[in-house]
């Protein structure tokens, strides 16, 4: 295996040159570029929609009820006669704004916890550890119930709900990558050289391990929009007529048979958008990876 | 290693008291109760009601009565389905999910597994991207919406496959295997070609094509056994996760298993089901945990001669 | 060693399809040829004691193993024998005397006796027993007294065994629907030994009622109950009017998820469903032959409104809230036609009475109505909150009515939908402006509907309480000599009810139940009762489609 030597970990430097040459070969991948191009594209429709969209979202015309799609509709309209176009693209920005904040959430509570416990090991490890194990067995539907009831509905709390359950099992990958880069050289050679332990974990620790953290982050934000779907329909999250792709989805879902398209498009902007950050993932985890940098 | 292990099963003593007591007292902050029902019921029957179920003693008496009738293995009465005990529905449930899991679990290896290590051989290729996308969609579509198409596509239209029902008819665990495995289908796939592409690179691995071995062998021998080390390290957790997890997929498709009840345990207010299958699924989560490192450990030369040697 | 898993792995999985392929004899085609009827039954039943029990899938099991004193008729609804072969009412209508039929037999051979029932409704009122429906009982002489305890003494309570097969019952006020009751099964007889050999009297869970155990008297007996799958019953050999039921046996499923009972229907697993998805009612209604089956309901669909909360205090705002509600307009689209639209509590023609219409659908007016409570247009509107339990079918009414209060009255609605128990609680505590709510009829009577609204009615809700009201519907209409003058004095008091609109009545319900073509004897009617010994199964009907 190779790794940094200890002559790159004196250099303060690296850093900037790292993420320089990331975004070069990041730019030479097409298809992660692609990925990037959309999600960008999906995130400016998100916020502009207000002013871009065709409809309002919550204009019905209940007379026309759910009709395919149409000069007029383009994506066709729900069962209240609203607009699915217009739908989507207000549902895209809760969705968007839920699928990237709570991943964030998640991520950092996930790698801070699990970068301590591996490093530090020991009985803080373990106490960590069975934290987690504690919260992974608690009923989550009766945290949910409770959440909604003692503190009210606001998107804040859907944010949270969802990051205490996302952390548990990026902690736990996060532990066992960090359990094994502890034992490397180029670690115990930081530890030497008297580095604080804050500043091993960050710079020596967390980078090596990004690999795995990226596969699983792009994984975890499909999972988290689906999941804000169940909890707005439970009644944490968005209320009617505010609305999110899970949601039309598993709106959608229930009447596939009839109106397809009210299943068909919002699941295309769902998948683009796993898609296109599944690529770009795993674009910059090869243009992070200094391994494979050097074959 | 037997220290490390008996040492975890001692950790395991207080995270099963924690989440006990946790979940008890969380549960009746939960407004409503198990009796609340529609029809408003009269404050005598209401009484005589929470008298049956111990409900009018406080809540430390009921709590410390609750351990005392656990620590004789005895989960209590069902709230929600009287006559019946937490035990015997756990009993009745946890063997249908437990083996509606292992399915899934085998599907998602089989079709995860297979478009990993196919992807693995041809990076950044057409071999690699299709493959890889295939097993992408398992993740876009939750459970709510491949169980309905599946059966709208097998049991409907094609006229295949039984569109419900367990043990009833063959195949009838086949749709429900493929529902639930499929999201984790995804993990493993990723998983997989990500364990294959690092052991491919390495120095054992060129030895055996120098040694002139055909490539399928390179790959079935040597190959296969390191690069499915972040897969089985991931199979603990997995398999907790898909126990707790086939609530929706035994609703579709009218399964008994746990997961029906469990959710709707905590719909109903039913305390001690909610109380029973939380201690149960704790038990399990805590065991898959403790083994999923233990296989981690084993498999990590360091860290294994650590255990040896502590 | 994992390659050579997988090999096995791949092996099995591309060869159990093939070995599936055909999947066999439908359940319906299997049933039609041996009798049986497979059930859909829309949830687990909680269990089968009588006295316990409070929902429809344990109430439709319980009336296939048990029968009441009366039954139903189900094409009429009028009682007709059950244990009891004939009854006589007194001329002042206070005592009724029920001849038991000789022949009634318990499922294990013995003797039904009126003795059975003393013991029965003695259990079945009895405070440690905590029956939600000992309610049931109430019309008989001191029972409420007993069911909360302000007697001990049973023997008070108005019901005698005269001898073996003479029950006599005495009531407080003359209560023409106290026959009907005698089908609900609160007011079961239960196999007293059965019961005290598997624990106390008023235990709520013993084992009584487990297949290996249980002791009923309907027609057909319990044969195997498989935890969430399926439960089974066979035709009794002891019920004492066995020749008149034709079906050997009937399969219920517990089909909770709605669309998955409609798979089942639509590849034959199923007979008959308990609802149908609003978005499959077009197309089953389109088929020749419809197998969908939509009849009149007794029970009706409403938003409370709390007039204790502002802006509802209000009675123009109320109004005016109540009045831009386009009803047909609602039930025509969203509802797909299934219902029909509501402007009382009382559903129509409920056993021939007609429930005043104190209001209509009237945009103007409305809008008047709200400048007058000083929201021209919706100015200073402060917002209105609209609680709903977690459902598809409540959302989807929830999300029009938002829009049509929004384009009628340009007023903002929140919805806020709550998971049902916390709902309960929501509604039971007052703690909401708006809630939704629907309440169906226990026994066809104007009084089951007109007495929620009784100053101390249980499920009021709303804050309203009017002492003229209850005057009418406590004191005076009991009191009525004729059904005429009855029905006069429920009108004047739902007129002074909807005058004060607590409520927003929405539609009344309708029952929705897919039915293969094969099944017969199962009419629609409108309290959706169905009687099991009336159906068979005609093996000549072509299957749908």
């Amino acid at each position: 295996m190779t790794a940094p030597t200890i002559s790159d970990l004196a250099q303060t430097e690296q850093g900037t040159s790292l993420w320089q040459d990331a975004w070069l070969r990041l730019r030479r991948n097409r298809l992660a570029l692609i990925g990037l191009i959309i999600l960008i594209l999906f995130i400016f429709i998100a916020a502009a929609t207000p002013w871009i969209a065709p409809y309002g979202y919550a204009q019905q015309n209940l007379e026309l009820g759910a009709s395919p799609p149409s000069a007029a509709h383009w994506l066709g309209t729900d069962i209240f006669g609203r607009d699915l176009l217009t739908q989507i693209m207000f549902g895209g920005r809760i969705s968007l704004a839920v699928g990237f904040i709570a991943t964030a959430v998640a991520l950092l509570i996930g790698i801070t916890w699990g970068a301590v416990a591996g490093y530090m090991g020991g009985r803080l490890d373990a106490a960590m550890m069975r934290l987690v194990d504690i919260i992974y067995a608690l009923p989550f539907m009766i945290f949910i119930i409770l959440l909604m009831v003692i503190f009210g509905r606001n998107m804040l709390l859907l944010f949270l709900a969802i990051g205490a359950v996302e952390w548990l099992t990026m902690a736990r990958i996060m532990r066992s990558q960090v359990q094994s880069l502890r034992q490397q050289e180029f670690v115990e050679a930081a530890v030497s050289l008297g580095l604080p332990t804050v500043t091993i974990i960050r710079r020596h620790l967390i980078p090596n391990a990004l690999g795995p953290i990226i596969v699983y982050t792009t994984l975890t934000v499909p999972s988290v929009m689906l999941l804000e779907a169940f909890l707005s329909f439970l009644g944490l999250g968005v209320q009617p007529p505010e609305t999110s792709w899970g949601l039309l989805i598993s709106y959608g879902a229930e009447s596939m048979e009839e109106y397809p398209w009210l299943l068909f498009f919002p699941g295309l902007a769902l998948t683009l958008t796993l898609f296109s950050l599944n690529f770009l993932g795993d674009g910059l985890r090869d243009a992070l990876d200094v391994r494979s940098a050097k074959d | 290693m037997w220290r490390f292990i008996g040492f975890r099963m001692l950790q395991a003593i207080p995270v099963l008291l924690v989440v006990i007591t946790v979940t008890f007292f969380l549960i009746r902050l939960a407004p409503g109760g198990p009796f609340d029902s529609e029809k408003a019921v009269i404050p005598e029957v209401q009484a005589a009601l929470e008298a049956q179920y111990r409900l009018n003693l406080t809540l430390f008496q009921q709590y410390a009565s609750y351990l005392g009738d656990l620590s004789h293995g005895n989960l209590g009465p069902s709230f929600k389905y009287p006559g019946r005990s937490v035990n015997e529905l756990i009993a009745a449930g946890f063997p249908v999910t437990a083996e509606l899991a292992f399915y899934a679990l085998l599907v998602a290896l089989v079709i995860g597994g297979i478009a990993g290590v196919v992807a693995s051989l041809k990076p950044n290729s057409v071999q690699d991207y299709i493959p890889m996308s295939v097993a992408m969609i398992g993740i876009c579509m939750p459970s709510l919406l491949l169980g309905p198409i599946l059966i709208l596509i097998f049991g409907i239209y094609l006229d295949w496959l039984p569109v419900s029902g367990w043990n009833d008819s063959p195949g009838d665990k086949i749709l429900p295997a493929v529902t639930l495995g499929s999201a984790y289908a995804a993990y493993i796939a990723r998983l997989s070609r990500a364990g294959m592409l690092e052991v491919m690179s390495q120095d054992y691995i060129r030895t055996a094509r120098a040694k002139g071995l055909p490539e399928w062998q390179v790959i079935s021998r040597h190959a296969l056994r390191g690069g499915m080390i972040p897969v089985i390290a991931f199979l603990g957790p997995a398999f907790a996760g898909l126990l707790s997890g086939s609530f929706v997929v035994e609703t579709i498709f009218q399964i008994p298993g746990l997961g029906r009840f469990y959710v709707q345990a905590a719909f109903n207010r039913d305390y001690t089901m909610i109380l029973g299958s939380t201690i149960f699924l704790a038990t399990l989560i805590v065991f898959f945990n403790l083994l999923s490192d233990i296989v981690a450990a084993w498999m990590n030369p360091r860290l294994r001669d650590k255990l040896r040697a502590p | 060693m994992q390659f050579s898993v997988l090999k096995i792995l791949c092996l099995v999985l591309t060869l159990t399809p093939m070995l599936a392929c055909g999947g066999g004899e439908s359940n319906v085609s299997q049933g039609n040829r041996e009798g049986i009827l497979h059930f859909g039954n829309g949830a687990e039943p909680q269990g089968l004691d009588p006295h316990v029990v409070t929902g429809i899938p344990e109430s439709l099991i319980i009336n296939a193993l048990f029968e009441g004193l009366t039954v139903k008729n189900p094409y009429t609804l009028e009682s007709e024998s059950g244990v009891a072969q004939r009854w006589d009412i007194s001329d002042d209508g206070m005592t009724i005397t029920f001849h038991l039929n000789p022949q009634a037999k318990w499922s294990n051979g013995d003797p039904m006796t009126a003795e059975d029932y003393v013991w029965s409704w003695w259990r079945a009122l009895n405070p440690a027993m905590g029956n939600q429906y000992g309610y049931m009982l109430y019309p008989l002489k001191n029972a409420e007294a007993f069911a909360t305890g302000k007697i001990d003494d049973f023997s008070d309570v108005g019901v005698k065994a005269i001898d073996e097969h003479t029950l006599q019952v005495e009531l407080n006020t003359p209560t023409p629907y106290f026959i009907q009751l005698m089908d609900h099964h609160s007011t079961f007889a239960l196999h007293r030994p059965t019961i005290e050999k598997h624990g106390k009297a008023t235990d709520r869970f013993t084992r009584w009622t487990r297949e290996e155990n249980i002791v009923s008297n309907g027609p057909f007996r319990l044969k195997s109950w498989q935890l969430n799958r399926r439960l089974s019953v066979e035709k009794s050999d002891t019920y004492w009017n066995r020749d008149k039921v034709q079906l050997n046996g009937i399969v219920f499923y517990p089909t909770e998820n709605i669309s998955s009972e409609e798979r089942m229907f639509r590849v034959e697993q199923l007979h008959y469903t308990q609802t149908i998805p609003l978005e499959k009612i077009p197309v089953y209604r389109a088929m020749k032959d419809s197998p969908y089956a939509n009849a009149p309901y007794l029970g009706t669909y409403y938003y409370l409104l709390n007039i204790n909360k502002p802006p509802l205090d209000d009675l123009r705002v109320r109004q005016a809230l109540s009045m831009a509600v386009d009803r047909e307009k609602l039930n025509n689209t969203v509802l797909h036609g299934s219902n029909v639209p509501a402007f009382s509590i009382t559903p129509p023609d409920t056993l021939g009475y007609q429930p005043p219409k104190v209001f209509s659908q009237n945009i103007e007016a409305a809008q008047e109505l709200l400048a007058q409570a000083g929201y021209p247009n919706g100015q200073g509107w402060p917002g209105l909150e609209l609680t709903y339990n977690t459902s598809e079918s409540h959302l989807k009414i929830a999300v029009a009515l938002q829009q049509m209060w929004k384009n009628a009255l340009n007023i903002d609605i929140t919805l806020a939908n709550q998971e049902w128990k916390v709902y309960l609680d929501s509604v039971d505590q007052m703690n909401f402006q708006m809630a939704r709510r629907g309440w169906i009829g226990d026994y066809v009577d104007p009084n089951n509907f007109l007495d929620l609204f009784l100053c101390d009615g249980g499920n009021n809700s709303t804050g309203f309480c009017d002492p003229v009201y209850d005057e009418l519907i406590k004191r005076q209409a009991p009191q009525a000599i004729s059904r005429e003058e009855r029905y006069a004095l429920f009108n004047e008091a739902e007129t002074r009810l909807m005058q004060q609109m607590p409520i927003i009545p929405i539609y009344t319900y309708t029952s929705n139940h897919l039915i293969h073509p094969s099944v017969k004897g199962l009419p629609p009617n409108l309290m959706d009762y169905i009687n099991f010994r009336y159906i068979w199964l005609d093996k000549e009907q072509e299957a749908i489609e």
